[in-house]
This record gives C-alpha cells, structure tokens and sequence, in this order.
C-alpha cells in the first residue's frame, strides 16, 4: 500500500514509523522547514518538504498513485482541504483526516470527509467509560453504517428495574447485547432480570439515545447525555 | 441585497465599505477586533452609523456566522488571509447555510481554477497580478 501523510508532527512521524515497519510505502509532506529538517535523517526519501495544500506538492508525492492519503497537521482547514483534494480531484479511495478542534468535527462530516478522527473525543470517551456514574457513554460510532454502541448505567427507579430483558420492548433498532453486573459481563438471556446499577450495552440506530435513555433513568431525571 | 464579508483586511474592509455605499446590507466578520478601525477609516461617520454590522469572530465558529447574519445572507463573501480558510468557509456558507452565492478569494491559481470547477466563485488575485505583469513586460505596440 501506499500512503500520503501531510504533517510530519508527533501523529504523522509515528504514524509513518509503523507503516513503514509494517512494509508499506509512505511519503510524509511537512512544510515547516525546521521540522522538515530536524527529521530528514531518520525518513530520507520518505519525507518531503512542502505545503500539502499545493496541489504540485501532492502530485510530485505522487497522489495519483496513492491508496491512502492520511492528514495529520494542526489545522483543521489545512486537513480538510488536503483530504477533500485527494478524494475528489485525484480519487483516491481512502481519506483519513485528524480533527484537532472537536467543534470542526460537524465541518468535516459536512464536507464527506470521513472518517475523522479527534484525539480529544477519542480521551472524553475514555473518560466516560472509565468515570462511573456518567451516564449514557458512546463506545463506538460507525458512521457510514449507521450503526453505534452505548452504555448506559441502570438507575433506581427506572421503569426496567426487576423487568425480564424478554418483556422489555424496545424502539425499533435497539438492542441490548451486553449486561454487565459486579465487574464482569455477560449477554442477556431473556430470562436475565435489569438491576439497578446494571451497565447496559445496546446497539443503535444513529438518534434513539434519548428514547433509550428514558428506559434505563430514572422517570424525570434522565441520565446525562 | 444582504453581504456577509468575512475577513475585514484591505480587500474585505474595502469592498464591505462599498458595498454599503452601494445600498446593500452590510455585515462583516473578523477574528481581529482591531480589524473594525479599517471599516472606519477614511470615512465621515462610524462603521456602526452608516448602519455596517461588524461581528468577532472566526468564521469555522457557527455561533459567529450566525450572529453575523450568515441565515439570512446572500452572497457571502470568504477573504481571509487563508486560502484553505476561505475554501472551507465558503462551502459552510453553501452546503450547510444554502447561501446561493459564495465568493472566494483564493491566492493560489491552482486551487481557484480547481475549486472554481466544484462551484465556488473563486477570485485569484494572482492570476490577475500576472496577467498585468506580462502585458507590461511585452513590447510596446504588441497586443
């Protein structure tokens, strides 16, 4: 394979390292020339120096060839762009855009660069999962499917506490598929009974967070999304 | 007509000021708060009493374009000293505003001949500058 990195900071230098490591041919484009410098010699070839935002930069990498174009610089515009050219002018099949400023992310989405990914988001939701008492965690997106996996804690007095995971109905496109009590998980049968303080997992349609939340809180005071 | 100029430097802050001499609408929108002195600048009466609207803020904030009007706008007009900035501005204000007209000043020919093909109105100033550069270079009495 062979992939295009714009920005040779902390991400896009280690990115480069591993698929290098792993065999694939890589090109990182840096445009500040003392970063450029201070790494010209552990990449040699594999780093060029140039504004990945210049369409002639990308074509002397070669994007015409490439299969991934990967872009990793500390701007959000600059990201974009690069991803949006590489799609759309020179069609390459695979984009991969970092998100430095989580409130751009709608930008991203907006202008088919998908996926994006946000450092930041990916630490809140670590920080859900591992804070209890949170509320209604995402685990994980996938957003072309549309398809998403929360958590949502089972509070006292929810209208499912003590109901048979057979009896309780669901919007359609919600399911659970894992209960997780005492520190260890396991899939519910139908038989298996909701206790308070109970981790639900469900899988969703994109957009029924509010309709499932209202399952698992408390009637008036829905969990926290 | 309503006119949402983002990027009040020379050309945003001239063409803001025209355009409201012209009778349109006029809201323009900055990072720099220091940018409105432009808008005052040479002028009898203030910014704000010739009835111009001036906004802070970037324009990838959307509480800030919505502040300045960008709803209601129609043309929008991208001039930031970022050609990547104004290329994403410009394609926020279409797609996710449904502004009909949006204008880009774009520094590099490449990119304007290419984005000026995925419908932005795109405005290169370099290409202009060049075009001038060799008419004055070419030989007196050629064409």
């Amino acid at each position: 394979m062979y992939a295009i990195i714009a920005g040779a900071g902390k991400v896009g230098r280690n990115l480069a390292r591993e698929l290098i490591n792993k065999g694939h041919e890589v090109t990182v484009i840096e445009s500040s020339r003392s970063c450029y410098l201070a790494n010209e010699e552990e990449f040699e070839h594999a780093l060029q120096y140039g504004d990945a935002t210049e369409l002639w930069v990308l074509e002397r990498a070669g994007i015409q060839r490439a299969d991934l174009v990967i872009a990793v610089t500390g701007d959000d515009e600059d990201n974009i762009l690069v991803c949006q050219v590489a799609k759309e002018k020179y069609l390459c099949d695979r984009v991969i855009a970092r998100v430095n400023n989580p409130r751009n992310h709608d930008h991203f989405r907006l202008l088919g660069i998908q996926p994006a990914v946000s450092a930041t988001d990916l630490i809140l939701r670590l920080i859900e999962h591992e804070v209890p008492r949170y509320g209604l965690v995402h685990l994980l997106a996938l957003e072309e499917e549309r398809l998403e996996i929360i958590e949502l804690e089972v509070a006292e007095g929810a209208p499912t506490v003590g109901e048979r995971v057979s009896d309780i109905t669901l919007p359609e496109g919600a399911l659970i598929i894992s209960v997780l009590r005492g520190g260890s998980g396991f899939v519910p049968k139908p038989e298996t009974v909701i206790q308070a303080g109970d981790e639900v997992l469900l899988v969703l349609d994109p957009g029924l967070e509010e309709a499932i939340t209202a399952y698992f809180a408390t009637a008036g005071q829905p969990a926290r999304i | 007509m309503f006119v949402l100029i983002v990027g009040a430097g020379r050309v945003g802050s001239a063409l803001a000021k025209s355009a409201l001499a012209a009778g349109h609408e006029v809201s323009v929108l900055d990072a720099d708060p220091l940018s409105h002195e432009r808008l005052d600048a040479g002028q009898s009466k203030s910014w704000e009493d010739a009835e111009g609207q001036f906004t802070v803020g970037t324009a990838l904030e959307m509480d800030a374009l919505i502040q300045a009007g960008i709803e209601r706008a129609d043309v929008f007009i991208a001039s930031t000293a970022g050609d990547n900035t104004n290329l994403v501005i410009a394609q926020i204000a279409q797609k996710r505003f449904g502004v009909e007209k949006a204008i880009v000043r774009v520094m590099d020919p490449a990119r304007a001949d290419w984005y000026g093909g995925q419908g932005l109105h795109t405005i290169c100033p370099t290409k202009h500058a060049l075009e001038m550069f060799e008419r004055a270079l070419a030989p007196a009495g050629a064409a």
